[in-house]
């Protein structure tokens, strides 16, 4: 069991041009590369990676929708020995798991969070996120967030970088190649900050929801690189290391 | 055994700590803050862990990830922040995780008021989450049931990988009584024992999930006829109650907790005057004990439910004797608590008159 992978065979269900489809990969690879598969413990969120654990060869549990935090911190808690990440969409920790993710930030608890942010509730049918842009149309903005209606989007990693809690948080893109190598290597070092016992670490990723926040894959990696990522700057946000 | 004065909210966290319970997260609520107090101070004792919760819901989430990961664990609340936590309580259920919650009650709805109540027991017999699921619930009627009683809890969580539930009531947690809080401590101190679901991490072993959510056709019913099973198990094996002085009863007065110890005086006084009244009391409030309060019915007995709250175990009973015409029911709502007189001078009523009311009693 020893040489067992962290990514199953299973056929994943995402739409073409996902990123949950990559990032699960990414993290897989990050977790063999590291050799912590056969003591990581992960948390699976509500949306459209809800069935996460089906493509990881590791513990997963479930969580109530936006509630991760708050079930990592219970399983660090009395492991502190395992690595514990959570696993979360815009809508999960933004909107109705916000309580839980900044004060488990907070808190310093030292797990690792992954935010995949791609401005849209997905598994529901393309309604408005909490990140969702300002002028985005979705199902439930059908002439474009109006900030007057729909306030405006929300920057979860700056708000959590002022926490003294917090010691790490990268906020990176999957729409391009060098995107995904930085995620590789923002990914790496939050769960080496976890296994070096450092604190709470986050990495955003800006990913692409093709279905709903574009009509192609093109148009909608052009809309990260031209749009999305002037609202929400990659970079290091926080680095306590 | 030596006898500690304690309030039974302190009492109910010692069992939770005789009973290798070892994690505890809780959230500041009235009337059940000396707990989580105790719990602060008792968990950095025993090298637990203690986690003030930014809310119930976090609380309860804590707790659900602490169980997956092999504590006993517990959270405990009052009637509102139950409310809140009452989709974690329906997740703990759908994943068949154990864990203790205690529920301290107090008048509502609403905001309420910081009073005694027993307004919640629909909401913790009946499910008050979402989807099919049961939980044992057992009301404590004293200090050191307080203490037995979540002692106990954790082993019967366990038993059946459920969550149980202790519906106290905001009098029984804050009064002082001596009470025996000294059990016989466990040889494994962080309560984990070969659940052959915990998880951490899959080192020389498969990969173990926990979930409830189950989409392909029929996958799901069958986790429910699963559940289903282990909830009939509980009907089989978990009923308690007590009876008193109910032997030749003309009139048996139903209660449980705080109400039951008032109506015990009652009994006592009645007993004195020649009266043939007993009380039943039910304990495990779920699964309930129809069998037991049927078999005092001998076809003309009559049965005064006493409650702290508009009638709502009363259905239950109701259930059990199916005759509405000899079922009476007297309950206090928002805090108020029956009085001792009142439910003397309401047996006296119904012994000598049929058609009887009085303040806050309902005939049936």
């Amino acid at each position: 069991m020893v040489n067992e992978k962290s990514l199953t065979d299973r056929k994943m269900h995402y739409c073409p041009g996902c990123g949950h489809t990559l990032m699960h990969k990414i993290i897989c690879d990050i977790i063999d590369e590291l050799g912590i598969r056969e003591r990581t413990i992960a948390v699976a969120p509500v949306g459209c990676a809800v069935i996460a654990y089906d493509y990881w060869n590791f513990d997963v549990t479930e969580a109530a929708h936006g509630r991760c935090p708050a079930v990592a911190t219970g399983i660090k808690r009395v492991l502190p020995d395992k690595i514990v990440f959570t696993y979360q969409g815009d809508g999960d920790l933004a909107a109705i798991g916000t309580s839980e993710i900044i004060h488990a930030a907070t808190r310093g608890e030292n797990i690792t969070v992954i935010f995949v942010n791609n401005g849209v509730y997905g598994m529901t049918g393309g309604q408005m996120a909490p990140t969702t842009m300002v002028g985005q149309k979705t199902a439930t903005t059908q002439k474009g967030r109006k900030p007057e209606r729909d306030g405006f989007p929300l920057k979860i990693s700056e708000m959590l970088s002022v926490l003294p809690g917090v010691k790490y948080v990268e906020r990176t893109a999957l729409h391009n190649k060098p995107g995904v190598d930085k995620t590789r290597q923002a990914l790496k070092k939050a769960f080496m900050m976890q296994m070096d016992n450092k604190g709470f670490s986050m990495v955003e990723v800006i990913s692409a929801c093709p279905t709903y926040g574009a009509k192609t894959i093109k148009e909608a990696y052009k809309k990260i690189d031209e749009e999305i990522t002037k609202y929400y700057p990659l970079g290091v946000l926080k680095d306590t290391d | 055994m030596n006898k500690t004065l304690i309030t039974g909210n302190e009492a109910c966290g010692e069992g939770a700590i005789q009973a290798d319970c070892r994690f505890y997260a809780g959230y500041p609520i009235t009337p059940q803050n000396e707990l989580t107090a105790y719990m602060s101070k008792r968990m950095d004792e025993e090298n637990g862990v203690f986690i003030q919760a930014e809310s119930e819901i976090a609380a309860i989430n804590m707790v659900f990830g602490a169980s997956g990961a092999g504590a006993r664990a517990m959270t405990t609340s009052s009637s509102p922040g139950i409310s809140l936590k009452q989709e974690g309580i329906s997740y703990l259920a759908g994943c068949q995780l154990p864990a203790v919650i205690v529920n301290v009650m107090r008048g509502g709805p609403g905001l309420g008021n910081i009073a005694p109540s027993q307004a919640d027991y629909f909401q913790a017999t009946k499910g008050g989450g979402h989807g099919d699921y049961n939980m044992v619930v057992l009301a404590p009627a004293s200090v050191q049931e307080m203490f037995d009683f979540t002692y106990e809890a954790f082993d019967i969580a366990d038993k059946y990988s459920n969550p149980v539930m202790i519906l106290s009531d905001g009098m029984i947690g804050q009064m002082m009584e001596p009470a025996v809080i000294v059990r016989e401590r466990r040889t494994k101190d962080d309560g984990r024992g070969t659940k052959a679901w915990v998880l951490d991490g899959c080192k020389g072993r498969k990969k173990r999930v926990i979930r409830s959510l189950f989409l392909a056709e029929g996958v799901l019913e069958d986790w429910n006829k699963e559940l289903q099973k282990k909830f009939d198990k509980m009907r089989k094996n978990e009923v308690r109650f007590e009876k008193y002085r109910a032997e030749n009863a003309e009139i048996i007065i139903v209660a449980y907790g705080t109400s039951a110890r008032i109506a015990r005086a009652s009994v006592d006084e009645l007993r004195k005057n020649n009266k043939a009244v007993g009380l039943f009391r039910p304990i495990s409030l779920w699964p309930y004990p129809y069998d037991a309060l049927k078999k005092l019915d001998t076809g003309k007995t009559k049965f005064l439910v006493v409650e702290m709250s508009a009638g709502q175990m009363v259905e239950d009973v109701r259930l059990a004797i199916e005759d509405k015409k000899r079922i009476y029911f007297h309950g206090r709502m928002g805090g108020g608590v029956p009085e001792e007189a009142d439910i003397v001078k309401l047996v006296k009523k119904i012994l000598k008159d049929k058609k009887s009311k009085t303040k806050n009693q309902k005939h049936i």
